[in-house]
């Protein structure tokens, strides 16, 4: 056994040591108390949380409040009794206040519970055999009361050159340790060996003060006679050698950092009260229920260490130790120089007592009047931490936080060297004390406010988000609203005549549809920008619109495919190849056509131009590239035109045509299996139209058969596909074709409206406008319009007749009509308040087309919904007893409603300008009569329908 | 003549060249924001209570950049218009009563039997520190309630309670010493008051 090297640490003093009076009796131990208080927080960290109920019976060692987070601990039952209560109560803390404890009644049995004591702690996983000293409940017992397996784990963060254990013990009065050595030298040996086997140091060191002869000559003899590597240095009296880092700088010349733990320089420092405690819980398996306190003081007859339980109050072992009560000025837990008074005698012994000092006021005076400080320097000598106590106390005095820290106040170890030397009496510790809590609160309110900012900045961020998107929904929703009357007026096919089949629609083509619907309307919004945009001429603005426009058709596509692919059962009577292939070269086509137009405008500003100035070469020039430009164009459209003709006719290119094909077999096919079903169904009832479904059943299926042969058969597609004309194809083909026809020349009509609108926009006078072409076009559109119209109004009526699939297609037919008969009224109503609007008087109204038009279309509307009505009548007595009728009858029904509802509408509104308007009372008050006529008809029919119906499912 | 024309000359070349210098300074070491409301707003409370008049910390912030008075913080109080003077380098003012008055540190808490669940409170919250679903107990979190106040008001059946934060022993601190006790002026003769006799 070598002698180790000792060094020396700054300041330090050497206050009276009063240590032999608790050396005069051996070691007491006190009889139980009454009851046993066992605070939740024994030690720094979180509480414990308690595992008993109040009225539970433990056993001695029961483990009764667990560990609860970082930094906590177990807590175990000091004797057998029973938990009384889990009340406040007053604890040892310098605050005096009270916390959470539980209240045992011993039952004086002292009763254990089961021991497993961890033999084969050698051979087991060194985490293990933490987890097990976490469980005893092990936590340092010289200050703070750090549990130990955190700072055993904290232990390898570096190579661990000292395991010092330290048994100096240097505050006044307490002389704990010393017994504990002298007491336990064996168990203190035997857990010095356990945590050295679990840290494995260099060097082992215990580190003892030259004031405890006994314990030293004890713990040599043992470790001599054991041939221990263990080495006991011993390191001369001077206050503060006890404390954590002035014990390593005696024993190793190194001083811990500021700012940093031991372990940051590779020494692990323990309190023999803790090695004697790890050794118990190892080897007997005894958690950590009791310690050794030194109890002393003037006040107490007989002064002595005790082996006391935890949680046995401070007055039933001041009474063990005679305590003469009128002597008793000053109760403290700890030693003079870094105890804390207690309040009360109430208050329980934890696992960091090591000391009770009753004091006579002798022994304890009160303390002097501070005074001014007279900077006498005296206590920078005595600082053990090497800091600056006088700027300390300025800045503590001015509350210059910062600068305090920026002394190192938090390196103070609070041991009161400083204060004791102090000439004017300063409690220069106390002002520490107090700035370190200040600072620390104004941390964590520093933090409590970053969170705070944080999650206040986070409910603003969700909230502007949330506005945004309700912003947007608004949006859509404004959007979507004059969406539904250019869908309904503009694409009627997809929404309307999709409710037709019977099956049931899912609710993923639904939305699909809805899908559909808003991307057509948002495409044609786009297209409308752009229109302006290219009337305008903004370069920039028509690029980022035609990206736009053609990023929206593409999706419209997309949405378009999906939705055919998932109904193809159900919409197979429908004419989709119209509604895929048709928007799309309507589309190409309507490019194409604004494309001419714009030309045309450019062309005739430069005839404009070459009109005023008639010599200019480079007009000139211009012109004959534009109408260069405006032919080329003229042609596409054309050839455009065509195409979407050819597309629909089994004339153009192979692949369309397969596609076609396909499409055409895929549709008779369908129409196939819902003959089929028809039929079933009428079987079923035994209808007396059996007969003409098959025969329908028959031909569809002959369609069928033709259809699959041509597509297996693709080169001869043209004469197939034309020598299938049967039924459907050559009606369907030339409906098509009308239908294309329409559409060109609505959007025709369209075009010259918008036209005439933006001119009058524009501040041109009306002669002007007549003077331009638009108004031209538009009548010729329009009576273009109206020849096709009447051209496919005849087409309809044989094929009312004929079967199903064209009986729907006319319907849809009928149906678009409609739409664009209402829509032209709305427009033409539109118009006229337009005009009325720009303040034109009524002469010029009249005279303008807009009345006249209005008048029209009324008209046609009120002639189409009477086409209407009758061929669903038709419809009805066809297949009266079908269920794919009573669906067309709830569709009818519907579209009655809706129809009414119009009316209705319509009167309201007519009423309406009535009131605004009376000048023009008389034509009003005539359309409101002709609408409720027509309202009532609707209801007529309607009440007719429904009744049919109602027959329909009675016969069911 | 030639004399002030270069004179003029010359100082417009220098202008432009200083000009120039500048510009691009401006561009180069541009800073968004503006640092000084970064500043201040770290040195307010963020209880976002509004009793500043100002709706959050942020605000009031920027209205003390723009010269309001630093004194309309009420949850901060002394401490914290002492920091906004230090910061600002104007005179530390005391605290404006219109405002409000320097009160302990309190924290929300909702009678949960009394609650009806209208999520009124949770929509005042400005931290989102009550938690609660529409017909539903509510509850504050209170470790993140900042005592704003502002829930108080809009509960419909009033039982949200403001209570203060007792000191617990994990809390409690160290008094500040009494400082240098009148009596001990005392002890030096010459500070003793005497009375002067001519």
């Amino acid at each position: 056994m070598q002698t180790p090297q000792i060094f020396s640490f700054h300041g330090g003093i050497h206050p009276e040591e009063n240590k032999a009076q608790s050396l005069q009796l051996p070691l007491g131990r006190p009889r139980l108390p009454s009851e046993l208080i066992l605070p939740l927080g024994q030690h720094i960290g979180q509480s414990s949380r308690p595992l008993v109920k109040v009225g539970d019976h433990v056993l001695k060692g029961e483990t009764i409040a667990i560990n609860n987070g970082f930094l906590s601990s177990c807590l175990h039952a000091p004797t057998s009794g029973t938990i009384t209560a889990i009340e406040e109560r007053a604890i040892a803390h310098p605050s005096g206040l009270n916390d959470l404890c539980l209240i045992l009644e011993p039952d004086g049995k002292e009763e254990w519970t089961t021991l497993n004591p961890l033999t084969e702690w050698q051979s087991n996983d060194k985490t293990d055999v933490l987890a097990y000293l976490a469980k005893m409940g092990i936590v340092g017992m010289g200050g703070a009361g750090f549990p130990t397996q955190v700072k055993l784990q904290g232990a390898h963060k570096n190579a661990l050159k000292y395991f010092i254990v330290n048994a100096a013990e240097c505050e006044p009065y307490i002389t704990a340790d010393d017994m504990l050595i002298r007491e336990k030298t064996q168990e203190l040996i035997s857990g010095i060996e356990i945590l050295q086997h679990l840290v494995n140091a260099d060097q082992v060191v215990i580190g003892i003060e030259d004031n405890k002869p006994t314990a030293i000559a004890s713990l040599n003899a043992l470790l001599s006679e054991q041939n221990s590597p263990i080495q006991v240095a011993v390191v001369p009296t001077k206050y503060p050698s006890g404390g954590e880092k002035q014990l390593i700088q005696l024993l190793t010349g190194e001083e811990v950092p500021s700012g940093q733990y031991p372990a940051d320089i590779g020494v692990l420092c323990q309190n023999v009260g803790t090695c004697v405690a790890v050794h118990d819980a190892i080897h007997y398996g005894k958690p950590l229920i009791s310690r050794f306190t030194t109890l002393t003081g003037d006040a107490l007859k007989a002064p002595q260490n005790v082996d006391v339980l935890l949680g046995t109050p401070v007055a039933h072992l001041l009474e063990y130790a005679e305590s003469q009560h009128n002597n008793l000025h000053r109760l403290v837990m700890g030693g003079p120089m870094m105890g804390y008074t207690l309040d009360s005698a109430a208050v329980p012994i934890v696992k960091t007592s090591n000391c009770i000092l009753a004091a006579t006021k002798k022994e304890l005076p009160p303390p002097a009047p501070e005074q001014a400080c007279i900077r006498c320097g005296m206590c920078e000598q005595a600082c053990p931490a090497n800091l600056l106590p006088q700027q300390l106390l300025w800045f503590s005095k001015s509350q210059e936080h910062e600068k305090a820290e920026h002394y190192n106040l938090f390196d103070c170890i609070e041991c009161g060297a400083c204060s004791y030397v102090c000439p004017s009496s300063i409690p220069l510790v106390q002002y520490y004390r107090h700035t370190k809590s200040a600072i620390r609160e104004a941390r964590e309110a520093n933090i409590k406010a970053d969170l705070a900012k944080q999650r206040f900045e986070a409910r603003k961020a969700r909230q502007d988000a949330e506005a945004a998107e309700r912003e947007a929904k608004r949006l859509a929703r404004q959007k979507a609203t004059p969406a539904k009357s250019t869908t309904s007026k503009a694409a009627p096919s997809p929404s309307k005549a999709a409710p037709t089949p019977a099956a049931p629609i899912s609710d993923e083509a639904k939305k699909l549809k809805v899908d559909v619907v808003i991307g057509k309307t948002k495409l044609k919004k786009a297209q409308k920008l752009l229109l302006e945009a290219q009337e305008n001429e903004h370069l920039e603005d028509i690029k980022t619109l035609q990206l736009q426009v053609t990023e929206q058709e593409t999706q419209l596509a997309l949405l378009e495919e999906q939705l055919s692919k998932l109904t193809p059962v159900a919409a197979p009577v429908q004419t989709t190849p119209s509604a895929q292939s048709k928007p799309a070269v309507n589309d190409e086509l309507k490019k194409a056509k604004i494309d001419v137009a714009l030309i045309g405008v450019k062309l005739k500003k430069l005839n404009k131009q070459l009109e005023e100035t008639p010599d200019d070469q480079e007009l000139k020039g211009k012109i004959t590239n534009f109408e260069i430009d405006l032919k080329a164009a003229q042609a596409t459209v054309d050839k455009l035109g065509s195409a979407s003709t050819a597309s629909t006719a089994p004339k153009a290119a192979i692949s369309d045509d397969l596609k076609k094909l396909k499409i055409d077999t895929a549709i008779a096919k369908a129409a196939v299996k819902k003959v089929e079903k028809a039929l079933q169904k009428a079987e079923e009832i035994q209808a007396p139209e059996v007969d003409a479904i098959r025969q329908q059943l028959k031909e569809a299926q002959q369609r069928a058969d033709e259809l699959e042969k041509a597509l297996a058969n693709p080169q001869s597609t043209d004469a197939k596909t034309v020598s299938t004309p049967a039924q459907n194809s050559p009606d369907a083909d030339a409906e098509k074709k009308r239908k294309i026809d329409l559409a060109i020349a609505k959007a025709g009509i369209k075009k010259a409206e918008k036209n005439i609108t933006l001119l009058k926009e524009q501040g041109k006078n009306d002669a002007e406008i007549t003077a331009s072409e638009w108004p031209k076009k538009l009548t010729e559109a329009q009576e273009k319009l109206a020849a096709l119209e009447k051209e496919s109004t005849p087409a309809i009526t044989p094929k009312v007749e004929a079967a199903v699939p064209a009986n729907a297609d006319a319907d849809k037919k009928r149906k678009i009509d409609l739409a664009i008969a209402k829509a032209g009224i709305k427009k033409a109503e539109k118009n006229i308040a337009l005009l009325k609007e720009q303040g034109k008087n009524e002469a010029e109204i009249t005279e303008s087309e807009w009345p006249k038009k209005l008048a029209e279309a009324q008209e046609k509307l009120s002639a189409l919904e009477a086409t209407d009505g009758n061929t669903t009548q038709k419809a009805t007595q066809e297949l009266p007893e079908s269920k794919t009728d009573s669906a067309t009858n709830d569709l009818a029904n519907k579209i009655k409603k809706q129809k009414i509802a119009a009316a209705k509408a319509q009167i309201n509104k007519l009423t309406k300008r009535l009131d605004n308007e009376p000048e023009v009372a008389d034509s009003i008050q005539q359309e409101i009569a002709a609408t409720r006529q027509k309202q009532e008809d609707a209801e007529a029919l309607l009440a007719q329908l429904t009744h049919s119906k109602e027959t329909t499912q009675e016969n069911h | 003549m030639l004399t002030v024309l270069l004179a003029i000359g010359v100082l417009v070349l220098l202008s432009l060249i200083f000009g120039a210098i500048l510009g691009y300074a401006n561009v180069r070491f541009h800073v968004e924001g503006d640092p000084i409301v970064e500043q201040i707003d770290a040195l307010l409370p963020q209880t976002q209570c509004g009793q500043c008049g100002h709706p959050g910390c942020r605000p009031y912030a920027e209205a003390i950049a723009n010269g309001e008075a630093i004194n309309h913080c009420p949850p901060g109080g002394q401490a914290t218009i002492q920091a906004l003077a230090d910061l600002l380098d104007v005179e530390a003012i005391p605290l404006d009563g219109d405002h409000g008055t320097e009160a302990a540190t309190k924290v929300a808490v909702i009678r949960e039997d009394e609650c009806i669940g209208c999520t009124k409170c949770i929509q005042a919250c400005p931290v989102d520190a009550i938690l609660g679903a529409a017909k539903q107990m509510h509850t504050v979190i209170a470790d993140e309630c900042t005592g704003c106040d502002l829930c108080v008001e809009p509960c419909p059946v009033d039982c949200i309670d403001m209570v203060e934060i007792g000191v617990t022993a994990k809390t409690w601190s160290w008094d500040k010493p009494q400082g240098i006790a009148a009596n001990s002026l005392n002890i030096i003769a010459t500070d003793r008051q005497t009375e002067v006799t001519h």
